[in-house]
């Protein structure tokens, strides 16, 4: 921590403006963090902290609660879960659809395993990992089982990715925007540490034929959910994941073993992994044609778009997440691309007019999220709140406007234009096509 | 085909690197063979070109029966959709302002239809339906649509050379990587 000396300036009284409305050099959180006045920073909690605290509280005079064997947040954080649809009891499908991330309520770049997003098609099976198995075959010199013991023989790789929905954001493309949390919109997507087997060690010990091109990877849910993987990406950076977080996959997550295949279509990362068939071309399952297909303007679909575009999203402020009077605020998001690492994000308070750059958190790594900040001297105007991500091969988020000249309307999946929070007078937050 | 090396950590690597020398091992062979009766029990996908369709035919008359017991509460009688998705019409709406996806409007391969009846149509007992009720399903959809007639046997020849009336209204935007990455 950078210490404050004496005479010195405080840094938000020198901070330096580095966009229009308020928006504060990054500098202020790439020094080790901003030093704050009393009166600035503990303003607001001076309210709830009682003006005479003659009484301790009792969790000060009485011994807590004693050991058990796996923790669980505090009672307090009920309220952070995740976002699930509310239905009929009678729904004759309950195991389809999915639940989101309370991306507004998190820090750091980490979804923890049980806030994870869910989809799936069936439900969630209860796997016995002693009775599962992945089973390789078709273009292959010799189809071969796998187990979890004999996975478990593999040199393990581990690494941090996201996996985002190819239908997330998908309100996107409505005629008007989403009201909710930025997780309503955006929740379908999540981070984790995973770690498992490079999938290309599997292929290879089967005994790639050269005519294979692809593969079938299917699910062992009562839905069978299958997907085609071009063979290219198996062989890269493709893995059979067993960990999540550090522990075992969660049963929502794939439960013993999933397909993880860094920054497609979290559709393709099958949970439940149970086969993988070698073919010659794409088998044209139902998820890769009547869903997850982009439907263009001129009525043609554009079929087998895997990577998941450069994006980024305020989280706070955010919808719900109302500002409580003028001051100082901390913005903060993620950004994140399916092609490579995050290079740059940019804030804007003005609707787009001005742009500051904004201090990326470390770790940044290749497809996954990348935790960005900012700080923001609120004046109690009416502001846009808007973020840009740039990756490093170049792409830019495109604004909302310029992703529907392109693709239209009628897309539903892969949206990755730029989020808009209006912060009105009243402090209240509001998702906005701007 | 053994592509892969593992290089082993440590000072003693380190020092082989700095030598000039790569220390790698091939990872373990853990694979065991799979019988050819569980591969066949597993390998239930289905390509366009048909591969792996099983014997049985069924016309879209004989698939209707099965359709009002096994789909229609969730599809609707006509395939009109009800708490699930709408399986029949929309013909021509892709372009219009209320698009209507549906197999007829859109699927481009009828082959889909039965791979993915198959293995998991209906919800609560995916992989129930014998070989017979599964093409007369996709038969019954296929009808209600338009596309095949009432009395058209539906079976292994004859599934793959349905012409779907979205065929050609899909793009391969997959391009393979230009280097090789390994």
């Amino acid at each position: 921590m950078t210490r404050r000396m004496k005479g010195e300036p405080h840094p938000l009284e020198g901070a330096e403006p580095a966009a229009a409305n308020g928006l504060l050099h990054r500098r202020m959180f790439l020094r080790g963090g901003a030093l704050f006045t009393g009166a600035t920073a503990l303003g607001g909690l001076a309210s709830i902290v009682p003006a005479s605290a003659a009484t301790l509280p009792e969790w000060r005079t009485t011994p807590g609660r004693p050991f058990i064997g796996y923790g669980y947040p505090s009672a307090f954080e009920e309220p952070v879960k995740r976002l699930v649809t509310a239905r009929a009891a009678d729904y004759p499908t309950p195991g389809t659809g999915s639940s989101r991330t309370p991306l507004h309520l998190l820090e750091g770049i980490i979804t923890p395993s049980g806030l994870h997003f869910e989809r799936s098609h069936s439900g969630v099976p209860d796997i016995d990992p002693t009775r599962h198995q992945l089973v390789i075959h078709g273009l292959v010199r010799q189809p071969l089982i796998f187990d979890l013991d004999a996975l478990a023989r593999y040199p393990t790789v581990s690494r941090i990715h996201f996996i985002e929905c190819a239908g997330n954001s998908g309100g996107g493309w409505g005629l008007n925007p989403p009201a909710g949390a930025v997780a309503t919109m955006h929740g379908l997507l999540s981070c984790s540490d995973w770690a498992g087997v490079p999938l290309s060690y599997l292929l290879d010990e089967a005994g790639i034929d050269p005519k294979a091109k692809w593969i079938l990877a299917e699910g062992g849910d009562a839905a069978g959910m299958s997907r085609s993987v071009p063979l290219s990406k198996c062989l890269d950076d493709a893995m059979v994941a067993l960990y999540q977080n550090g522990e075992r996959i969660r049963p929502e997550q794939g439960y013993p073993m999933r397909l993880l295949l860094p920054g497609w279509e979290g559709n393709m990362n099958v949970k439940w992994l149970s086969r993988i068939k070698l073919t010659e071309g794409p088998t044209h399952t139902k998820d890769e044609t009547s869903k997850y297909s982009e439907l263009m303007p001129d009525g043609k679909a554009m079929q087998f778009t895997f990577p998941m575009e450069v994006k980024s999203t305020i989280t706070r402020p955010c919808e719900t997440l109302n500002m409580r009077g003028p001051g100082y605020y901390e913005i903060t998001g993620f950004a994140w691309s399916g092609n490579g690492k995050i290079k740059r994000v940019d804030v804007s308070a003005d609707g787009g007019k001005t742009w500051a750059e904004a201090a990326l958190a470390d770790p940044v790594v290749t497809k996954a999220l990348t935790r960005f900040r900012l700080g923001w001297q609120w004046d109690g105007r009416e502001s846009i709140l808007q973020s840009r991500a740039v990756d490093d091969t170049g792409a830019v988020q495109p604004t909302r406007e310029s992703l529907v000249a392109e693709k239209g309307v009628k897309n539903a999946y892969h949206y990755n234009g730029i989020t808009s929070w209006e912060v009105r007078e009243s402090g209240l937050v509001k998702n906005v096509w701007a | 085909m053994s592509g892969h090396k593992v290089v082993l950590g440590g000072v003693a690597v380190a020092a082989l690197l700095a030598a000039g020398t790569a220390l790698a091992v091939d990872p373990p062979k853990m694979g065991r063979p799979a019988p050819a009766d569980l591969v066949k029990l597993m390998d239930i996908s289905i390509p366009p070109d048909g591969t792996g369709l099983p014997e049985g035919q069924a016309t879209a008359k004989q698939g209707q029966t099965v359709f009002m017991e096994r789909c229609a509460a969730c599809h609707g009688e006509r395939g009109e959709g009800k708490t699930n998705d709408r399986l029949a019409g929309g013909k021509g709406t892709l372009t219009e302002e209320v698009t209507v996806k549906t197999v007829g409007s859109y699927w481009p391969w009828a082959t889909t239809l039965f791979d993915y009846i198959r293995r998991a149509m209906p919800y609560n007992t995916p992989l129930s339906l014998k070989d017979e009720e599964v093409y007369g399903t996709v038969a019954y959809v296929l009808f209600l649509n338009g596309i095949v007639g009432e009395n058209d046997p539906i079976n292994a020849q004859t599934l793959p050379k349905v012409q779907m009336p979205n065929r050609d209204g899909f793009i391969n935007a997959w391009k393979e990587p230009a280097v090789a990455t390994r």
